[in-house]
């Protein structure tokens, strides 16, 4: 149905239209959509971190800080109720999941403890390896109220306190690792 | 060809997925539960929509020589515009659907359209051409994610109905082949 | 060490096709026969490494310096059109047969998703270019791979008795099925 000719001039010159219009529309779709995505994402790490620390009234978010470690980064979200530290979650990780990167929000308190764990992403297998998440078993409440201090974060099979997931024993393994990485960052580096 | 025919022949007599046999990639990789079947659908018919519109309206101007690439940067500006929409306002979907939000520019599903109507008819036809298929599209995700989910995990849109798991290897990649081989060849046997 | 890594994970543990869903139009029909499947599998091959040259060049270089990362979708697969074309005037030349034997086969690797994938995912995946050209060259090879094996399944399955509702698309699918659940077997070999 083309009615124009399909000479060199005017194949560049639709081209560049077209380019130039979607070009100038989403860079307005862009602008007015940042916000909100910002928005949005800060909201997910907000609700990770209100699983998992006491309640607090400051803005974690903003008082976050990075910790490098051996293979990636730590995100520390220090958590305070009227300016007093009341828990600490830090976004953690392991690369030895099953099928890929775990990544877990830990909530400690202040005295090092664990208070609760949340998950923020998996790729484990659904029926084994997702039970690591709280609503599909109660694999992650064992470490609830327990101080890494005293509580070995490996699975029971490598000699550690942690009861494994039934036949999920490489996630497993790999939760306790993102575990143990937090705390261990959080030790050293201490809490803010 | 009548306009009610143009909106409802996606659903059935000329479904993209049952028929046609387009577009499987995200057929497959989306259905692991009819709520993300139902929102890879509807971005797409969003996409399908906007871009055999916007199509319909350009065709005369196109040299015939450029216009695949110049469809092509139609359909990217709408997949783009869904892309950073969703992200902002649909985060957990977004996320769930993962790479194949940007993949909805190399279905064949949406270039083939362009090419077969909307550069041959008016804009009103091509809206509804447009809709009607990005229906049909959506109803078969979303029936492929229901059976995934119904019998992988014993639940529908979210909501369990069975204790414990189902037939996991519904949920997972071999599943989808399987699913969807035995549904074609259903919808095969209704035709006749 | 870490690339055989990287190679194994992309052909066997996270296989293209079977694993990741991407490229199963061009999986369905062209599987038929393992010499097309061949060509094909070659022919894509190509544009993936190449694709994944250009795109990365480009993102790390023209669309990250200017913050205009929204552009991705548009500019990537312009770049793979392009190329595409580019391949189709070179076979036409270099191997009119092997032009022939793929038809409309060719320009269809413009939609093929897996090129595009491949290009999204060394981005996602933060890899360097070395590493990206090396994922996306395994990657084709798991296409290949998985195509090569099933067109020799399919053409043992034309001479089978297959009830009539489940011929064609339905019985490949089963057997992409099929396919699938054993190559989910190499899942955990790559740590």
């Amino acid at each position: 149905m083309a009615k124009v000719e399909s000479n060199f001039k005017n194949m560049t010159l639709t081209l560049l239209v077209i380019s130039l219009v979607a070009s100038a529309a989403l860079g307005l779709v862009y602008q007015s959509t940042k916000e909100p995505i910002a928005k949005a994402q800060m909201a997910k790490i907000n609700s990770a971190i209100e699983a998992v620390v006491p309640e607090f009234n400051n803005q974690p978010f903003e008082e976050s800080y990075k910790v490098e470690v051996d293979g990636g980064e730590l995100i520390f979200y220090p958590a305070k109720k009227d300016g007093q530290l009341v828990g600490t979650a830090v976004k953690t990780f392991s690369k030895n999941g099953f099928s890929g990167l775990i990544e877990l929000m830990v909530g400690f308190l202040p005295d090092g403890s664990i208070n609760k764990i949340a998950v923020v992403s998996h790729k484990e297998t659904p029926g084994l390896g997702d039970k690591m998440e709280p609503k599909k078993s109660n694999f992650s409440i064992q470490f609830e109220g327990r101080n890494p201090e005293n509580f070995k974060l490996k699975v029971k099979k490598d000699g550690g306190d942690v009861d494994a997931i039934t036949a999920s024993t490489i996630t497993s393994r790999a939760y306790c690792d993102a575990v143990e990485r937090a705390f261990k960052a959080l030790k050293e580096g201490g809490a803010k | 060809m009548s306009k009610f025919y143009n909106l409802t022949k996606g659903i059935l007599k000329e479904n993209p997925i049952f028929v046609i046999v387009l577009g499987m990639c995200p057929t497959l990789a989306t259905t692991s539960s009819a709520m993300n079947g139902l929102g890879m659908g509807l971005a797409t018919t969003f996409v399908l929509l906007g871009s055999n519109v916007v199509i319909s309206l350009m065709a005369r101007f196109i040299p015939d020589k450029v216009r695949i690439p110049s469809y092509i940067v139609v359909i990217a500006t709408f997949v783009t515009i869904v892309d950073l929409v969703m992200q902002a306002y649909t985060q957990s979907l977004y996320e769930k659907l993962g790479i194949f939000i940007p993949l909805i520019v190399v279905n064949c599903i949406v270039l083939g359209r362009a090419e077969a109507f909307a550069n041959k008819n008016n804009v009103l036809e091509s809206a509804l051409d447009g809709i009607g298929m990005g229906l049909g599209f959506t109803f078969a995700l979303t029936l492929l994610g229901s059976v995934r989910e119904v019998l992988g995990g014993g639940s529908i849109f979210d909501h369990k109905f069975i204790n414990g798991d189902g037939i996991l290897v519904f949920i997972l990649a071999p599943g989808a082949f399987i699913a969807l081989a035995y549904l074609i060849a259903l919808f095969n046997k209704i035709k006749k | 060490m870490e690339y055989i890594l990287i190679v194994i994970a992309a052909i066997f543990v996270n296989n293209v096709v079977l694993s990741q869903f991407l490229g199963i139009c061009p999986f369905l029909g062209v599987s038929n026969k393992i010499e097309t499947s061949l060509g094909m599998a070659g022919a894509v091959t190509f544009v993936i490494v190449l694709a994944t040259i250009v795109t990365f060049l480009l993102q790390h270089y023209v669309l990250n310096p200017l913050g205009i990362g929204y552009m991705q979708t548009i500019v990537f697969i312009l770049v793979i059109a392009a190329l595409v074309q580019m391949v189709e005037i070179m076979l036409k030349k270099l191997s009119p047969a092997l032009y022939q034997a793929l038809g409309i086969f060719l320009p269809l690797i413009t939609t093929n998703c897996a090129v595009l994938g491949v290009a999204i995912l060394v981005i996602k995946k933060n890899y360097n270019l070395l590493e990206g050209v090396v994922y996306g060259g395994a990657t084709a090879i798991g296409f290949g791979l998985a195509l090569v094996i099933m067109a020799g399944i399919r053409e043992q399955l034309e001479l089978a008795n297959i009830p009539k509702g489940m011929k064609g698309v339905p019985i490949a699918l089963l057997t992409a099925g099929i396919l699938a659940l054993a190559f989910m077997g190499f899942a955990g070999i790559v740590k």
